[in-house]
């Protein structure tokens, strides 16, 4: 019994200093949180050309500025939307085209680099890292490059936001793949099928609703980033934007109109694909619910 | 009996419609798909992009990129010969030194090619260019009557562009330009120049063993100094705009987590009873989250100048709204067991909080925030090629000169690594915090 005793006590002492352990591992991690973000935003503040307490107080000078001239000229505003339309609509096919080429060129790419399903498996790692290298490669360092040797216009944005998405995608399709079951890739294996007969009938069908719900995601992003470029000289509401903020006063109503345009499409574009997405998602778990009950 | 048929009839019928739908989606969407892609070929004008596509840009661009040229060049009003790396300033030989290829004299110059070509600048601007296979071609320059060129053949090869004023020869060893003003030879040479050390430096053309060796005896700080303030590939800046670069997304997406995270708590149905607040809460998030980055930049840029700060406080407040977003979902999600075992044993609420919903909460929210630090450091460096900080300004700066492409392939290589290497350490973290978590220390 006394030894039962000094066994409890034993452990929980253990206990005890562990938890202190814990606690000051958790203690100085936050010091050194703290004093990360406090030093990092004093460097922030000293590399600035403002400074961010005598910037704050203006913080609301150019909304004020800008919303003052437009509501002068908010008759004006109808018109500016219709203007404006075409390169929004620019701007969504931007990212729509390079939603769908990424997409397609990502299944290509995750097939490929996924164990079971990969045409030539010792290539596995290959095609993981220039997914990789795809995915880490920001849009705007080629879009840059392209602008240069295309010319401006939506074909350079275009391919740069496709380029990323393809390894971003990627990368989230060949994690659907891992969870893909293998026997009817296997079974159509057994009747001759070639390897992409494999994968369009065997796999794909399996992972589509994946594939959509995050290619929906990805296209909201990358109408973002598809305005993003269009500052940068890629065409679009982007570029718009840039010209209207360019003139400074006296195009302020064209520079909200713009803003306006923008906010509204990333809203409705991002409702709209939450929606769709929680349809996808639930539709398939009310169908397992069926099939179990059945 | 008649049953069990009706039954068979109204499942085959049923198979019939499941196989007519699978058919129309498994042949729509790749349809669907294909007249997008036409619409946007005709759309974006593709076939007008074979026009527009510049193959100089392109050639100069992907040759500069893995390679450099020395200029040697004669200022043929004054005489005096110089040679630089890439024609510029900072890569200037000092006056009556020149390369080892290049013999610099008082009457003429001569300037070996490689595989033979020589090119000779002698007196009275004359200048003479021997092409093995070919034969010697002489030119004049003269301010009166132009270059006077005179070639071994009577017709012009293509890869010659001769007229009054100006001549120019492209050959597989190098390029010389003949002008009345001017006389300049190109030789291209693999790699990126002066990458570790400028011409003004002592340990310029050392070998690695050689640098490595005065290192060792003595002089490794003038030899750090030396590579660090390089003129040409500014190290320094590069280190420190990558620096600022991962500052950005730290300090954006760390700031926007500490603040997201008790609006969170307003915007959860478990936490907050009124369902005003709640609204509010959300449609907040959804603004911040749907005014784009972008935008932010653009208002933020406009009260605190171009810099780190700026782009920081940009993915500080689009993010603050992803992470309200998310962070509420994650505690919608709590399992309300945990709580409710800690409230009875008579916990308060900070207490329930602290050991009922916390601990449950970590680890999604944690792996989300280290996702959005990898992520946002690609923004980071897209942002600060709009407001002017970091790694993504100097690379549009060197993109916009239009000539420092090599200068361009390295900081994509070092953006690559950059992004490469936060996403490797935000997985490592990850892993190291949550399943750390997980074992109970």
């Amino acid at each position: 019994m006394a030894e039962l005793t000094g066994c409890v006590t034993d452990f929980r002492a253990e206990y005890m200093a562990q938890v202190r352990r814990k606690r000051m591992m958790n203690g100085i991690i936050l010091v050194i949180f703290i004093a990360l973000m406090v030093s990092g935003f004093m460097i922030a503040d000293d590399r600035n050309a403002g400074g961010f307490w005598d910037g704050l107080h203006r913080l609301f000078d150019f909304p004020k500025e800008v919303l003052g001239e437009a509501l002068g000229k908010l008759n004006e505003m109808p018109a500016h939307f219709v203007n404006f339309l075409p390169s929004l609509i620019e701007t969504i096919n931007i990212a729509g085209a390079s939603t769908l080429i990424g997409a397609m060129l990502a299944i290509v790419l995750s097939l490929l680099s996924t164990r079971g399903m990969a045409k030539w498996p010792r290539l596995i790692g290959f095609f993981r890292r220039i997914m990789d290298i795809m995915r880490a490669m920001p849009e705007i360092v080629i879009a840059l490059v392209l602008i240069f040797v295309m010319g401006g216009g939506p074909v350079p944005a275009m391919i740069a936001i496709a380029f990323h998405t393809a390894g971003a995608l990627g990368k989230l399709f060949s994690e659907v793949n891992e969870n893909a079951s293998l026997k009817p890739v296997e079974g159509l294996q057994s009747v001759g099928a070639t390897w992409s007969q494999r994968m369009w009938l065997g796999v794909i069908p399996q992972v589509a609703p994946n594939y959509f719900s995050y290619a929906l995601l990805r296209f909201e992003i990358n109408i973002r980033a598809s305005a993003i470029l269009g500052f940068v000289g890629a065409g679009g509401i982007g570029y718009e934007l840039k010209n209207a903020m360019s003139w400074g006063k006296g195009q302020y109503d064209e520079a909200l109109a713009i803003f306006i345009l923008l906010f509204a499409t990333i809203v409705i574009v991002d409702q709209l694909s939450s929606v769709v997405r929680e349809r996808l998602t639930h539709g398939k778990t009310s169908r397992t619910l069926e099939k179990a009950s059945a | 009996m008649s049953i069990a048929a009706n039954e068979s009839d109204f499942l085959k019928l049923q198979a019939d419609r499941h196989f007519s739908r699978k058919k129309l989606v498994s042949f729509g969407f790749p349809t669907l798909a294909l007249v997008y892609l036409t619409y946007i070929f005709i759309s974006f004008d593709i076939l007008g992009l074979a026009q527009r596509f510049e193959v100089d840009n392109a050639r100069a661009l992907v040759a500069d990129s893995y390679s450099y040229k020395t200029h040697i060049a004669r200022d043929n009003r004054t005489g005096d010969v110089t040679a630089a790396i890439e024609g510029e300033r900072k890569g200037t030989y000092a006056p009556g030194t020149a390369p080892e290829w290049v013999t610099l004299g008082a009457a003429e110059t001569v300037i070996y090619l490689g595989d033979g070509h020589v090119v000779t600048f002698g007196a009275e601007n004359f200048v003479s260019y021997d092409i093995p296979g070919y034969g010697l071609i002489t030119a004049q320059p003269s301010r009166a009557k132009g270059v006077q060129a005179v070639l071994p053949t009577d017709d012009v090869p293509a890869w010659i562009n001769l007229s009054k004023n100006r001549m120019a020869i492209t050959s597989e060893a190098g390029r010389l330009t003949v002008t009345r003003n001017r006389t300049e030879v190109f030789r291209y040479f693999m790699g990126w120049e002066l990458f570790f050390f400028t011409l003004d430096s002592p340990y310029h053309g050392l070998g690695f063993g050689e640098v490595m060796a005065r290192a060792l005896g003595g002089e490794h700080a003038e030899i750090w100094q030396d590579f660090w303030t390089n003129k040409m590939w500014r190290h320094q800046d590069v280190a420190w705009a990558i620096f600022e670069t991962i500052l950005m997304a730290f300090l954006g997406t760390m700031g926007a987590a500490i603040v997201a995270l008790p609006l969170a708590y307003m915007a959860a149905k478990n936490f907050t009873p009124f369902d005003l607040v709640r609204q509010v809460t959300r449609r907040f998030f959804d603004f911040f989250r749907g005014v784009d980055a972008l935008i932010w930049t653009i208002i933020l840029s406009r009260a605190f100048g171009p810099g780190p700060l700026t782009g920081a406080l940009a993915i500080l407040i689009t993010d603050t709204g992803s992470f309200g977003k998310m962070f509420s979902e994650a505690l919608e999600n709590v399992d309300q067991k945990q709580i409710e075992g800690i409230q009875s044993t008579g916990a308060k609420p900070m207490q329930r909080y602290r050991f009922g919903v916390i601990p449950q909460v970590t680890p999604v929210l944690l792996s989300q925030i280290l996702y959005y630090l990898e992520s946002n450091t690609r923004s980071a460096t897209i942002i600060g090629a709009i407001t002017g900080g970091g790694i993504g300004l100097m690379l549009t700066q060197a993109i916009i000169t239009q000539k420092d492409w090599e200068e361009v392939a390295y900081y994509i290589v070092l953006i690559i690594l950059m992004v490469m290497a936060m996403d490797w350490f935000s997985g490592w973290l990850r892993r190291k915090l949550i399943s750390g978590d997980e074992s109970g220390r």
